[in-house]
């Protein structure tokens, strides 16, 4: 991937991305003054308009540059990710998405707490946010090392080169978040997701046009080119442990509806019909993006020479089909879309972690509920401005690891603390705050720790940590063991809480006041 | 909260609670979470049963997968793009189903409580 593609050509439809970016969220920023407006967008957004950019914030650069090459290297198991990544939309769909609008505020924090004890709730919910959206942001940082060297040709050597780069993309994206708030944010995925959809579709297209619309002799011929042969076609390249597999589709399909920056989203919107309209929006452009992702994996396969796509370049073989078919013209338009990608889905993840640290820790933990709406936001800027410099100092350190794992642990950490409290407050009315505090702590304890005694961490080649072997547990994904058992000790720690009940009356009032709210969407926050 | 707080103390605590929990007790509430839990726990518990169903198939009967069908069609892909349709089918019927069984409803209790 040396010397392939104009770098002014890339640099130049970057540049062009920032520049409209930046005048978008600069004029849309005017008349952001509340916390709603800096947290929620006004709640003015169309279910449409929320929709796109739900699949702006969704599909990142390892759902596009990562599925992608995947299929293109290893065939059909790259295709298994997708179709988790798709059906976990149900579960947002039918159990989460419309009475999270109608229960909430402005982040997760609110519709756990909302009947329990506020102050250890918010505690517990906001570090788990903070946790799942730190390490989304360290993959998406980590990522854009390899997109540099493909952009603006520095080489991987050149850590000093792509240091800066790094810095500067987070620069950029810290001035979306601090100037544009969450309206600045969300008009950035809706014109990310516009384009990516647009050069997907485009090349799409464009390959099947290549093979006379003939999906039969794609699949043959990217057989054919494999040295692996028949076998891309079916799954089994890539996950040689099936239990492993099992485990990873696990946490991909009941992390989503836990991704704290995915939840964030629908108060973005003014009632709970809209947040459903969302929803759907996202599901039909997620669903077809990920059937373009499956014509450009097999696409790369089959049209490019044989053996160009490699473990250590897979991520580029979408970039290497559109420089194949299109030129630099093409190459410069997907490598801008996919650093575009990066940029968005970060800015997405510092709002949301700002918001969580502002609104659950310092508004409702450390000034018990009395700090102003100003103080809030100014102290969600300056958390956002925090956050955005950790995250560039973790993309330069974690730049050229492997990294993929992180992206499976934030799924994993946000399918086992999340999910099961998140759909037991909803549903199930004698849960409690100790219910809540087991399942949350117990939920991100267990990942942490399985995660860390993973061969993800140590003891195979391509862990992270090379020379050493500590690992005991045998999954690179903790999903299969740690979302049973958050399940499980949220039971348990509602049953140990419930032995001494608080004030019975309130409680009942409480679950009153939440259940009609989020069923009906009487007293829900306005638009 | 603070919607809650001022509507809460505008009714406050009549003999049968407040107006939340009033409304909670109502027949009206009452059906509208009954049509509501009998659709999505039952569709839930389908669309998870039958990803689960392809992924144990694509992870301990992968000879089973690599059965061809139509040309270079096998088994795995049909089944991978039987997933995206069933995505697609399940959010259509619910919402067709919301906006007929959930929509209307919830406007009612809505309405009923004073609330918009």
């Amino acid at each position: 991937m040396n010397a392939v593609g104009n770098v002014h050509v890339n640099v130049g439809i970057f540049l062009a991305f920032v520049v409209v970016t930046l005048v978008v969220v600069y004029r849309t920023a005017r008349g952001n003054r509340t916390a709603s407006d800096y947290y929620a967008a006004g709640r003015a957004f169309t279910g449409g308009q929320n929709g796109v950019a739900i699949a702006g914030d969704y599909l990142s650069a390892a759902s596009f540059l990562g599925i992608a090459g995947a299929i293109a290297l290893n065939g059909y198991d790259g295709f298994l990710y997708s179709i988790g990544f798709l059906v976990a939309w149900l579960v947002a769909l039918l159990l989460v998405a419309e009475l999270l609008r109608n229960t909430g505020k402005f982040t997760i924090g609110d519709v756990l707490a909302f009947r329990m004890r506020q102050r250890p709730v918010r505690a517990a919910s906001a570090v788990s946010t903070l946790v799942v959206s730190l390490f989304y942001l360290l993959a998406q940082m980590a990522g854009a090392g390899g997109l540099v060297a493909l952009l603006l040709q520095v080489p991987a050597e050149d850590k000093l080169g792509q240091g800066v780069v790094i810095a500067v993309v987070g620069a950029v994206m810290i001035v979306y978040v601090l100037v544009g708030g969450m309206k600045g944010t969300t008009y950035v995925q809706i014109i990310k997701a516009v384009l990516l959809l647009l050069a997907a579709g485009v090349l799409t297209t464009w390959v099947l046009g290549y093979v006379g619309f003939d999906l039969s002799g794609l699949l043959g011929q990217a057989a054919a080119a494999s040295d692996k042969g028949e076998r891309v076609l079916a799954p089994g390249l890539q996950y040689l442990n099936p239990l492993d597999f099992v485990s990873l589709a696990l946490a991909l399909v009941l992390g989503t509806a836990g991704l704290p920056h995915i939840l964030m989203r629908f108060y973005t919107v003014p009632t709970a019909t809209e947040a459903r309209r969302s929803v759907v929006w996202a599901i039909w452009l997620i669903g077809l993006f990920y059937l373009f992702t499956l014509v450009l994996g097999y696409g790369a396969g089959a049209l490019l020479p044989p053996g160009t796509i490699t473990p250590a370049n897979q991520n580029n073989a979408a970039p290497l089909l559109a420089y194949a078919l299109g030129g630099e013209l093409m190459l410069g338009l997907i490598s801008a879309v996919a650093f575009a990608t990066i940029l968005a889905v970060v800015a997405g993840l510092t709002i949301t972690a700002s918001a969580s640290f502002a609104h659950d820790v310092y508004a409702t933990i450390i000034k018990r509920g009395q700090a102003s709406p100003r103080s809030e936001v100014r102290v969600a800027r300056l958390t956002a401005l925090v956050v955005g410099m950790l995250a560039v100092a973790g993309g330069i350190v974690a730049n050229g690891q492997n990294v993929a794992f992180l992206v499976a642990l934030a799924f994993a950490v946000a399918a086992s603390a999340n999910l099961p409290t998140i759909l037991y407050s909803l549903f199930w009315r004698r849960f409690n705050t100790t219910g809540a505090l087991f399942s949350i702590y117990g939920g991100l304890a267990a990942c942490l720790v399985l995660i860390v005694f993973s061969p993800a961490v140590s003891g195979k080649p391509t862990s992270m940590i090379k020379g050493v072997d500590f690992h005991w547990f045998p999954l690179d994904n903790p999903g299969i063991v740690a979302i049973p058992l958050s399940f499980l000790l949220g039971a348990v720690g509602t049953w140990i809480g419930g032995r001494r009940p608080v004030d019975p009356y309130a409680e009942h009032a409480l679950h009153a006041a939440m259940e009609v709210r989020a069923l009906t969407g009487a007293g829900a926050e306005p638009s | 909260m603070t919607v809650v707080a001022q509507h809460v103390s505008a009714t406050q605590f009549r003999t049968a609670g407040s107006v939340y929990e009033q409304a909670q007790a109502s027949p009206e509430f009452q059906a509208l979470r009954r049509r509501l839990r009998r659709f999505v726990f039952p569709m839930s518990a389908l669309f998870l049963v039958w990803y689960l169903a392809y992924v144990l198939l694509a992870s301990y009967a992968r000879p089973f997968m690599a059965i061809k069908l139509v040309g270079n069609f096998n088994v795995g892909l049909a089944l991978g793009l039987l997933q995206f349709v069933s995505t697609f089918v399940i959010t259509t019927l619910y919402v067709r189903f919301a906006r007929r069984a959930v929509d209307p409803a919830a406007a009612e209790i809505r309405r009923r409580m004073g609330l918009r």
